[in-house]
């Protein structure tokens, strides 16, 4: 009797906390995404009303974002992303892993290049970011460090350039995503095969080739907008990129050391007595070891990744149109426009992106654990 | 979860000394960490006369704290509501995680499967998705603008975190204490107050220290819920830097005095943060 009263006590006790999540996150959630199913903001007089008047308009927001000529920016913010993502889990995983391979050899004061290393991560992104846009003055900053060894100063704009690479066409979109998709997917076969595995890898291969056939018939032809539009990675991202790996870099090198110090030293040996070089213990007993490390890091960094406002918030403003990504639109339409409706559309967008990243994460995570 | 130790207890003999190439490495690396510090103290103790572009790297010409007294004097505010928000919310989220973890981990009941990981996904949404109803919803209950509409927002947003720091931490207390202390006639509070927190002292120092950094170093919820009077230094930094007119000494100043509390937590108590910083991939 006294157990399942207690039981009922944990159970109330922990029903604060739960009504809070499920107001604060799962119904603020669905309040979003009705809001950006209206029209709120087009009134101007309802747009700061304590209780607007709204009126359900469907799915133009979301239509708008992909598909009229005014949303321009959203789709670059949406290629910024991309690449800013890309590059900047490319940086931190390559540096993170480098810096904990150097300080596993062994060597002294590894407390203080430790300490180094990561205490950025202990910082303000605005913080961070006040302080590398003073870096990446055009005119000062690391532009001018070669002069200090008497060589000309360098003239790379980081913040302000506008210069744009790997430009494509928005139309093109659908022809790139379907040729990606069975690209991926006829790697995962081919890695199906070499492992031996049934019928999972003919399966793969069909889906595949239905990708590729998809591409290059309908997807080629399906034009979102009816004129061409040219996106690509703006080089004035390159400075906010150096600014995000200088700050997580060091994150990534804990989560890689701590995974190193997990790996028995009986195994190197055993490496090392059957005549393993040092590049080969990496390449074919640690590296191998760390790939579960590597895949939390890419969707911790990742999902940040996708988030990023306050970085770029602090180093080129909220109104630099090459520098822009979705988070800061966002912020900027619903906040500085009183534009909501269009500003949860995009908030649904962001969410749907994090969701696609960290719900199989938390998954597999979780299932692992219970196993256990 | 248990995050392992950064340090590994004694080398094996036979691992090799590493090689001069090793450091050369290292201390590339190392400057490339330091040199926007360097270049921040450089900056904020220069007279600003002294501050131009070519000359970013030198040295000055002599020392010049003023920068800090007037940064510390348009700042003081700014930093007390910091310094606020993250001591009341960080303490209310800590003893309410501490709460639900003991609850998650000891008191198996139908369902908590579902609602930890429903828990945990409010930790990794990008807040704009719940920002428009949060700000409508704070300015409805007249708490927009305000610090504890700020307070309130970090406690909330805070509980996921937290909730999953303390339920791995107690997962490590075996069960068959409870189960002896529940025999001895001890209820609900009885083993929670005599048996987890008592030893939750670790526990509650690593979620704190993540917490007060986390929300010391926020700026999302602090610049569009807070009104010029109840700004934290984040965002007061940001206003300051954004600026085109001032000179770069002020902004190094008040990004230096933005910076030292968490800084000053993490020289002091490096090993509680990284276990926190660990944590915070779930399985660390």
């Amino acid at each position: 009797m006294k157990i399942t009263r207690d039981r009922l006590i944990a159970i109330v006790m922990l029903l604060p906390s739960a009504a809070l999540i499920a107001i604060f996150v799962y119904g603020f959630i669905g309040r979003t995404f009705y809001v950006s199913l209206t029209n709120w903001g087009q009134d101007a007089t309802q747009a700061l009303a304590l209780h607007p008047k709204l009126k359900f308009i469907g799915l133009a927001n979301y239509t708008g974002l992909f598909g009229n000529f005014i949303e321009t920016r959203f789709r670059q913010d949406l290629v910024n992303t991309f690449f800013f993502t890309i590059l900047f889990l490319a940086g931190c995983l390559a540096l993170g892993l480098g810096l904990a391979v150097l300080l596993d050899r062994g060597v002294k004061a590894e407390g203080l290049f430790r300490t180094i290393f990561l205490f950025p991560f202990a910082l303000a992104f605005i913080v961070t970011g006040t302080i590398w846009r003073w870096m990446l003055q055009p005119q000062g900053g690391i532009n001018v460090l070669p002069t200090l060894v008497g060589l000309p100063p360098a003239r790379f704009g980081w913040l302000t350039s506008r210069v744009s690479v790997l430009r494509f066409d928005w139309n093109h979109l659908p022809l790139i995503l379907g040729v990606a998709v069975a690209a991926i997917l006829a790697l995962a076969a081919w890695r199906g095969y070499r492992a031996g595995r049934g019928l999972g890898p003919s399966i793969a291969v069909a889906l595949a080739a239905l990708a590729l056939l998809w591409a290059l018939t309908l997807g080629r032809n399906a034009h979102p907008l009816p004129y061409p539009e040219q996106h690509g990675f703006n080089l004035a991202f390159i400075g906010i990129i150096i600014a995000a790996v200088w700050q997580m870099s060091g994150y990534t090198m804990a989560l890689y050391l701590a995974g190193l110090r997990g790996i028995p030293e009986e195994l190197r040996e055993a490496a090392r007595v059957d005549g393993a070089t040092e590049w080969q213990l990496y390449r074919f007993v640690i590296l191998p070891l760390l790939g579960p490390i590597s895949l939390s890091a890419m969707i911790i960094l990742g999902h940040i990744s996708l988030k990023i406002f306050d970085l770029v918030f602090a180093m080129t403003g909220p109104d630099n149109a090459p520098t822009d990504v979705p988070a800061l639109l966002m912020y900027l339409r619903s906040f500085r426009a009183n534009q909501f409706a269009q500003g949860a559309a995009i908030a649904m967008v962001l969410l749907v992106m994090v969701a696609a990243v960290i719900i199989p994460y938390l998954y597999s995570s979780l299932r692992g654990e219970v196993r256990r | 979860m248990s995050a392992r130790p950064l340090r590994r207890s004694g080398r094996a003999p036979g691992r090799r000394r590493p090689q001069w190439g090793t450091y050369l490495l290292l201390a590339l690396a190392a400057a490339f960490f330091l040199l926007p510090v360097y270049l921040v103290l450089v900056t904020s103790l220069k007279p600003p006369a002294e501050i131009n572009l070519s000359g970013t790297w030198l040295l000055p010409t002599h020392w010049n704290w003023a920068s800090y007294a007037t940064a510390w004097q348009a700042f003081a505010p700014k930093l007390l509501n910091s310094l606020i928000l993250a001591i009341v919310a960080t303490a209310a989220s800590a003893l309410m995680g501490s709460m639900n973890g003991y609850i998650l981990s000891k008191w198996h009941f139908p369902g908590a499967n579902i609602v930890f990981p429903l828990m945990l996904f409010g930790m990794f949404i990008p807040y704009q998705s719940i920002l428009i109803p949060l700000f409508q919803f704070l300015r409805n209950i007249g708490l927009y603008g305000s610090l504890w509409g700020l307070i309130l927002t970090h406690v909330v947003y805070g509980l996921p975190i937290t909730t999953l720091i303390f339920r791995n931490f107690y997962a490590e207390i075996p069960d068959e204490m409870i189960e002896a202390a529940r025999i001895d006639g001890a209820d609900f509070f009885g083993i929670y107050g005599r048996i987890i927190f008592p030893l939750s002292i670790s526990g509650f120092v690593v979620v704190i220290i993540w917490q007060f950094t986390q929300i010391w170093n926020e700026f999302l919820f602090a610049v569009t819920l807070t009104r010029q009077s109840t700004q934290p230094i984040t965002v007061a930094l940001a206003q300051l830097a954004g600026g085109e007119a001032v000179k770069w000494n002020l902004p190094m100043a008040g990004a230096v005095l933005a910076a030292l509390p968490t800084l000053i937590i993490y020289i002091v108590l490096g090993r509680y943060f990284i276990r926190g910083l660990l944590a915070g991939s779930v399985k660390g």
